[in-house]
């Protein structure tokens, strides 16, 4: 599988509604896409099950404040640097490079640090979404450690992180991003082929492009975005439910960076003023109010999308007064198991409230 | 005096409060001076005005925009980016289309600086290397310069520096920094920090042609530009910063368009000689895109009305074999309408002038939907012929009022803009098209009509005041303000809440910055008053 200049930018439209409202806003990392594709024609991916059960599998990304990500541009390097000195570490050539989460900017940074690496992509992903903190990871979920792991920054310095503890790495990470300006890169979790095959989320590249082209497809056609959106969130067989959860203008926005998060709280009134939601975050929207009643928990969707065009606007984006969508989307099954819930669920936010299914909450399939 | 200088034409109109009193078109004129001279003095003279009445001129004009999308009038830029080696990996004037980079010249420099978000620097400014950079672009006669750094817009103090070694290196430079016209988002702010510079030239010669102009007809009134979101700033204002006017056409033709009607809630098809702009009006406001604006085919994080604009106009080119001018059946497929056009020289080109392309203009003129011109030049065309180009006009309208629609269901259609007779009274998907009495210049009413705005900023510290408290006053603040620069306090609209939280100072502190507009007051009240109160605004 190829992806080419069109399918990057159906990619960059899928990605940011998969991004729950976090992985950085993609738009910068279409543009070093780009600029990648203008030198070699298109990026190579590869399915998760035709990898082979000893092929080194690397996961990587940004970490680190979103709203840091718009004005501390990348040097370029950070990537390839990072992967380069895992190889060293491990004493073999990487077979394949994976995004850590599908959601954001960081389900197409892969991409350019794959090609510089003479390496495919895969097509799957650690999240099916984007979550703010390393260890939310589903190889995590399942006992695998992220170490070693590689963060690099623009400035060049480069820190290898070396601890069995996958709480212990997060927070390490969150330090070092914070001390290097914010954002830094990370190569974590390496991965034999078999695990990636055992736990990684399949297929999400594909699914982010085919949300992307819908909404795309819709626009031309003047048909409505949202339901192409829902229709082909169904069709990946990933998101089974997806609907509009909200519709009206941020009259309160609170965002701030913190702990080396972007953190905060959007408030949307209706039009006509009789009713209101109210969204936190932590660098992705985890749980959504209406009137005072809870209408979405983490870890499904919640993405909050231009009313007209059905862009996704990232937490880094978002500005008061702007008309929106707040949309709703179940997450993929393995992250709604008991087990999984432990690591992202609700109470792994610091919420009191058990998770609660997004359909039930909302009556939808009913 | 509200005027609009378009590319083909010059339209003016008189306002004495909420009442016109006279309007014209005039043809735009390659000096422009004298197309805006002569369309305000046929106003006056159309009203029976003496110049020196005149309170205030609020000029709107969609020369800049124009110029970025046809590439033209364009300054060589220079542009210092400081923030190595953060954002190596996108130079400036990524993803920008080619031929515009070329225009603007790849005079990049990419030199140590900016900030973090804590404050820190990424790395200190090195003041020999802008020197260098701006004695190289005196040296390849570049004299314009833009300059950016990573967070410039929580502090400035580098890019100012910058400015003044480039002033000093380079005195012939005209600079501008990032930090004066935007906000968060490195890359939009470099962008239309970039097309700013690229503008300089330009502005400074249509501005003071403006100028020249009111000077040339005795005309001593204060001189206003419409900004992109309808409040205006002053000439000189505008010369520094003309990016921040490129959005106003369309601004002030949907308000203008609300103004005349009354109608809040409708979609706004503003005809003009090249293109249809299309836009919505939501509770009297022209509906803003939410995340970014393509200017030109650059993208930028300016705050302006969602247009669709489509390549049809009174104008426009009708292609077809002259053979099947009289044809008995006509299929539709066999008709394109645009997007060419014959623009400014209509009245050369068009057939109703004598010329030999046929036009949407002369469609209209020749089934009665329009009188101007001479329509016994106009060849034989069969009634089959023209219902099928009349035919195809009206899809293309359709379908744009299609693609702006909000919802399922009919709505309002406010018909303006000097083409506005290429709207037909019903129209497929619309309850109802007004048509309100001096459509043809609703951007002059618009830019006539101009917003008061006021800003108000302040650090506040959370640990002291509650955050709710420091915004409530906030908005109060800027209400007032907007209220005493004659604002009507009934109309005031809180656009823009912006709160930075400054991590680098102790506490939780964060930088407040409240917009507020809100219509001009005293509807039909003296000029005198509503000048002073305009200077006050544009301070």
């Amino acid at each position: 599988m190829r992806i080419d200049q069109a399918a990057l930018a159906d990619l960059a439209t899928g990605a940011a509604f998969l991004g729950s409202g976090g992985g950085g806003d993609p738009y910068y990392a279409q543009l070093l896409g780009e600029a990648e594709l203008a030198r070699r024609g298109s990026f190579e991916m590869v399915a998760l099950d035709a990898l082979a059960d000893d092929a080194l599998v690397v996961p990587c990304g940004w970490v680190g404040a979103p709203t840091v990500s718009v004005e501390k541009l990348p040097s370029g390097k950070e990537a390839v640097t990072g992967l380069r000195r895992l190889e060293t570490i491990l004493g073999r050539k990487i077979d394949a490079v994976m995004p850590i989460e599908i959601g954001g900017s960081n389900g197409l940074a892969p991409l350019v640090a794959a090609a510089e690496l003479g390496v495919p992509v895969v097509d799957a992903d650690g999240m099916g979404r984007a979550f703010p903190e390393s260890q939310m990871a589903i190889f995590n979920i399942h006992g695998i450690s992220a170490c070693p792991s590689v963060v690099t920054a623009a400035s060049g310095s480069l820190t290898v992180i070396e601890t069995s503890d996958n709480h212990e790495h997060e927070r390490l990470a969150r330090a070092l991003a914070m001390a290097l300006g914010g954002i830094a890169h990370m190569v974590e979790y390496p991965l034999r082929g078999e695990q990636a095959k055992a736990h990684a989320i399949p297929g999400t590249i594909s699914a982010a492009i085919a949300l992307g082209a819908a909404i795309r497809e819709a626009r031309a056609a003047g048909e409505d975005p949202f339901e192409a959106l829902f229709a082909a969130l169904r069709a990946t067989g990933l998101y089974p439910h997806a609907g509009t959860l909200f519709d009206g203008k941020i009259t309160d926005l609170e965002r701030e960076t913190q702990g080396g998060f972007s953190v905060g709280r959007i408030v949307i009134e209706a039009f006509d003023g009789q009713s209101r939601v109210e969204v936190d975050f932590q660098n992705e929207n985890l749980v959504a109010r209406r009137d005072g009643t809870i209408i979405a928990f983490v870890p499904d969707i919640l993405t909050v999308m231009d009313r007209e065009t059905a862009d996704s606007i990232t937490t880094e984006r978002l500005k008061y007064g702007q008309r929106v969508k707040l949309i709703g989307a179940a997450a993929p099954a393995v992250l709604r198991t008991g087990r999984a819930l432990g690591f992202v669920g609700p109470r792994a936010f610091g919420y009191p409230d058990a998770y609660r299914p997004i359909e039930q909450l909302n009556g939808w399939g009913a | 005096m509200g005027v609009d200088v378009g590319g083909t034409n010059t339209d003016a109109v008189l306002m004495d409060g909420s009442t016109v009193l006279g309007w014209t078109k005039q043809p735009t004129t390659g000096d422009v001076s004298s197309g805006v001279a002569a369309a305000i003095t046929a106003v006056l003279e159309q009203v029976g005005v003496a110049p020196g009445a005149i309170a205030s001129v609020m000029i709107g004009t969609t020369h800049f925009a124009n110029a970025l999308v046809e590439r033209r009038q364009l300054d060589q830029v220079g542009v210092l980016r400081l923030a190595s080696p953060s954002g190596e990996a996108l130079p400036p004037m990524t993803g920008w289309p080619a031929d515009l980079t070329a225009r603007i010249g790849e005079h990049v420099f990419l030199l140590p600086g900016g900030y973090e978000m804590d404050g820190r620097e990424i790395a200190p400014l090195d003041e020999a290397k802008v020197r260098d950079a701006a004695a190289m672009l005196r040296a390849r006669g570049v004299d314009t310069v833009a300059i950016s750094s990573a967070f410039a817009s929580i502090n400035p103090a580098m890019e100012m520096r910058a400015a003044e070694i480039v002033r000093a290196a380079h005195p012939g430079a005209v600079v501008t920094v990032s930090n004066a016209i935007g906000r968060i988002g490195f890359i939009e702010r470099e962008n239309a920090a970039i097309l700013n510079a690229a503008l300089t030239s330009l502005a400074g010669r249509v501005i003071s042609s403006f100028e020249r102009a009111l000077a040339m007809i005795g005309v001593s009134a204060p001189l206003y530009i419409s900004q992109n979101d309808g409040t205006l700033i002053s000439a000189a204002q505008a010369a520094a910063y003309p990016v921040l006017t490129i959005g106003s056409g369309p601004t002030n033709s949907m308000r203008g368009a609300a103004f005349l009607t009354g109608v809040s809630d409708a979609i706004v098809m503003d005809v003009g000689g090249t293109t249809t702009d299309v836009g919505v009006l939501t509770n009297g406001f022209p509906r803003e895109s939410s995340i970014a604006v393509d200017i030109g085919g650059v993208r930028t994080n300016f705050r302006m009305p969602d247009i669709l604009a489509i390549g049809l106009g009174g104008g426009t080119r009708v292609h077809l074999d002259t053979a099947l001018y009289g044809a008995a059946a006509l299929d539709e497929a066999a008709v394109r309408v645009g997007p060419d056009s014959v623009g400014f020289r209509i009245a050369e080109e068009a057939m109703l002038f004598g010329g030999d392309t046929l036009t949407t203009s002369d469609v209209a003129v020749a089934t009665g939907r329009a009188a101007f011109g001479d329509p016994a030049r106009l060849p034989v065309l069969s009634d089959a012929m023209l219902e099928t180009v009349w035919r195809r006009i009206q899809t293309m309208l359709a379908e744009s009022m299609d693609r702006m629609k909000t919802a399922r269901g009919d709505v309002t259609i406010l018909a303006v803009g000097g083409g506005n007779f290429l709207i037909p009274d019903t129209l497929k998907g619309a309850v109802k098209v007004v048509r309100p009495p001096h459509a043809a210049v609703a951007n002059a009413v618009g830019a006539a009509i101009a917003q008061v705005g006021a800003q108000v900023e302040q650090l506040v510290r959370y640990d002291n005041v509650p955050r709710a408290t420091a915004i409530a006053q906030l908005r109060d603040e800027a209400r007032a303000r907007v209220v005493a620069a004659g604002g009507d306090g009934d109309k005031v609209q809180i656009v823009d809440v912006e709160e930075m939280f400054l991590s680098y100072m102790p506490g939780r502190a964060a930088q407040l910055r409240v917009r507020a507009v809100s219509d001009l007051a005293g509807e039909g009240g003296n000029p005198g008053a509503s000048r002073e109160r305009l200077a006050a605004h544009a301070h």
